[in-house]
């Protein structure tokens, strides 16, 4: 009896394995879909479904279903969602994952499994460095990057002084290391806030007093839209440079309007970037939506076309776990990415253009347009610790 | 410029001070003399300001947008009280706050999903953005009118409360709520009335706090807590004690975030002070507050001084 039994399990097992050979791609999203940031997460989902629409509701071929979860972003239920995609719903790949410590949270049974994960949103430190993983790939930005382009355009641009703010975590802390590591001039000061402080006037008063050249502010969401307009209501936009990274992008922009005029955000990509496919994405976006699409959006559709070309080279036979690996690997260099270049670094995290966008007047319009590109096909530093091959 | 930094610094305290004094006074009436934990002032504060954005966009007026918000404030205020609120004057605390904790994520997820969760854009008229130079620090002009409203608001509530026999109802309520219903007063009236001001003022104090901060979803809990303390600190029931409070509080905090880092690097190294400080500085109101429930338990300014 028992061994019928087994006999049995075995011959299902066979036939389910069969089964998911030739069926669906199923994919696992999750984002931050409500809360203060969940802008970010909606503009994740609606650019990875319009990435797939544009591929036909096909990954190489292949059906594709798409679950979608919400990580409110608390870490703990990131590590839930994950354990769910993994265990229960036998999914192909993880996509979104949501912020860094999210993402963290979820990571240990995501290497257990060796199932391909694929960061929209995170690129930490330890995940780019020490704690890399072969099946666990960013195709957003390694955290820094941002930062590190206006540290290096502050620095091509001649400001002497500099001041620096943000919030007191360590997102912030990253940031304004990563601003300092390509800034050779004087920071006069760095004044980390409270998260989610709401008034700024103290610290601008400071700013004010430090007579310096130029700002940098990393300010993410609700934050970045405080401190811009109480930053522009002191008439410091005319006086004094602002640059940011993840402050004044397109989910801000529509917010802050004339209020951020004159800024200057570091960022892979934005509304203006000349890369090709880039103006077909902004404008069926637009279309579809209703609104402009922002950099979380870019990455998700990107990102459906990654898997695209993934899921066409191993012909659909995604449940080869460690040949899917290999395959995404490979079709990061492949992607014709709406940012302009870009692969997969050593570490997995992506080697590509920083640029520097300007937020100026169309018309009765705000938009972005490039300035210079302070960091081209940059890989960051933390890919030389990472032991992964 | 260190002495001109200190008095910039001094009228940003009183600036954040006033924004949290127009919150914290409808706060305190429905809470020391209703008696009443609500929680859902914060989400009356983002209607304010979601109605003076929406409104005032539309319209391009400040004014009609202010109203808007007014209005809003009332009528929220006026239906919950009726719909919620009344039902539970008799229950526990812990019941309001269970209740009013549900409607703070009602309203979270309402303003989502009927205007997105992007922060919603808010206009400034051309002479009210302008700048004033002061102490050196040029100035949002702005601010003068928070800090002008907020005065009025004080001054208003002080004369309603202390100068009107509807005051007068208001504070012998507060104290023997049988007692005033004994000698005729409709105190079910009284307190819907109490409720709807209080609406009214957050919904006031969101529509001014609309051009300078982020209107969106959940734009009220952060700024609730602080609410909270100014009452405490302030003596629950007592919107002149919730006045002296909300300055304080302002005060402290501004030259907190600006001063305590910049202490600490005297006696710790930079890397030390920088953590620590802001660490320290946000800690600082609630510090406050912890000192005053210590040696003063019924607040600085109570509103009974025989209690």
């Amino acid at each position: 009896m028992k061994h019928t039994h087994s006999t049995f399990c075995l011959a299902w097992a066979a036939l389910l394995a069969a089964n998911t050979a030739m069926a669906d791609v199923k994919i696992g999203f999750s984002a931050p879909m409500s809360g203060p940031v969940a802008a970010v997460g909606q503009d994740q989902y609606d650019g990875f479904i319009l990435g797939l629409e544009r591929l036909n509701g096909k990954f190489g071929g292949q059906t594709v279903t798409v679950l979608k979860e919400d990580d409110q972003l608390k870490p703990e239920l990131g590590n839930q969602i994950a354990r769910k995609f993994i265990d229960r719903d036998k999914v192909d790949v993880l996509v979104g994952l949501g912020f860094s410590n999210v993402l963290m949270a979820s990571l240990p049974r995501i290497l257990e499994s060796g199932t391909v994960a694929i960061a929209t949103n995170a690129g930490p430190s330890t995940l780019a460095g020490a704690g890399c993983a072969a099946n666990v790939f960013s195709i957003a930005w390694q955290n820094d990057g941002s930062a590190e382009a206006m540290g290096k355009y502050a620095q091509d641009a001649g400001f002497k002084k500099v001041f620096l703010l943000a919030p007191n975590y360590q997102a912030g802390k990253d940031n304004i290391a990563g601003f300092k590591r390509f800034y050779k001039g004087q920071v006069v000061d760095e004044i980390y806030t409270q998260v989610n402080q709401p008034d700024y006037s103290a610290e601008i008063a400071q700013v004010q007093a430090a007579g310096v050249d130029a700002v940098f502010v990393f300010y993410p969401g609700g934050m970045g839209v405080n401190f811009v307009k109480q930053f522009s209501q002191a008439g410091l936009m005319k006086k004094l440079p602002l640059l940011s990274a993840f402050t004044v992008d397109g989910t801000t922009l529509p917010s802050l309007r004339d209020a951020a005029l004159g800024s200057v955000s570091g960022a892979m990509w934005d509304v203006a970037l000349k890369a090709p496919g880039n103006a077909d994405f902004v404008a069926a976006f637009s279309k579809k939506f209703g609104r402009t699409p922002s950099l979380y959006a870019a990455v998700a559709y990107d990102t459906a076309f990654l898997l695209d070309i993934a899921v066409k080279k191993v012909n659909g036979k995604t449940d080869n776990k460690p040949a899917f690996v290999a395959a995404v690997k490979a079709a990061g260099t492949e992607l014709k990415s709406v940012r302009g270049p870009f692969k997969f670094g050593s570490n997995n995290m992506p080697v590509q253009n920083y640029y520097a966008f300007q937020a100026v007047k169309d018309g009765a319009a705000i938009t972005v347009k490039q300035l210079s590109t302070p960091l081209a096909e940059h890989p960051d530093v933390y890919a030389s610790l990472c032991k992964a091959k | 410029m260190s002495t001109s930094l200190l008095l910039a610094q001094l009228l940003n305290g009183l600036q954040y001070g006033v924004l949290l004094f127009l919150l914290a006074a409808g706060l305190t009436l429905v809470f020391g003399i209703m008696s009443f934990v609500n929680l859902a002032h914060g989400s009356l504060y983002m209607l304010g300001a979601y109605a003076f954005a929406v409104v005032g966009t539309q319209t391009d007026s400040f004014l009609l947008g202010v109203l808007a918000a007014l209005v809003t404030g009332l009528l929220v205020g006026y239906v919950l009280e009726k719909t919620v609120v009344a039902r539970l004057y008799q229950r526990d605390h812990l019941d309001h706050v269970l209740a009013t904790f549900g409607l703070v994520m009602f309203f979270n997820e309402m303003v989502r999903m009927l205007w997105g969760p992007q922060a919603l854009f808010v206009s400034l008229p051309d002479a009210l953005s302008g700048t004033v130079e002061l102490f050196g620090f040029t100035y949002p002009s702005y601010r003068f009118l928070i800090i002008a409203v907020g005065l009025l608001v004080a001054v208003g509530s002080q004369w309603l409360i202390h100068r009107t026999r509807v005051g007068m109802l208001i504070r012998a309520g507060s104290v023997n709520p049988t007692m005033v219903g004994a000698l005729g007063v409709n105190i079910r009236f009284l307190n819907a009335m109490l409720f709807t001001l209080g609406a009214a003022l957050a919904a006031l104090a969101g529509a001014m706090a609309g051009p300078i901060l982020s209107v969106q979803s959940g734009m009220g809990e952060s700024v609730l807590i602080t609410t909270l303390v100014v009452i405490v600190i302030g003596g629950i029931g007592s919107v002149q004690g919730a006045f002296y409070a909300a300055l304080i509080v302002g005060v402290a905090d501004t030259l907190g975030r600006s001063y305590l880092p910049l202490l600490l690097r005297q006696i710790a190294d930079r890397e030390v002070a920088n953590a620590a400080g802001p660490a320290l500085a946000s800690m600082l109101v609630y510090v406050l507050m912890a000192v005053v429930l210590v040696v003063r338990p019924q607040g600085l300014f109570p509103a009974h001084k025989d209690k």
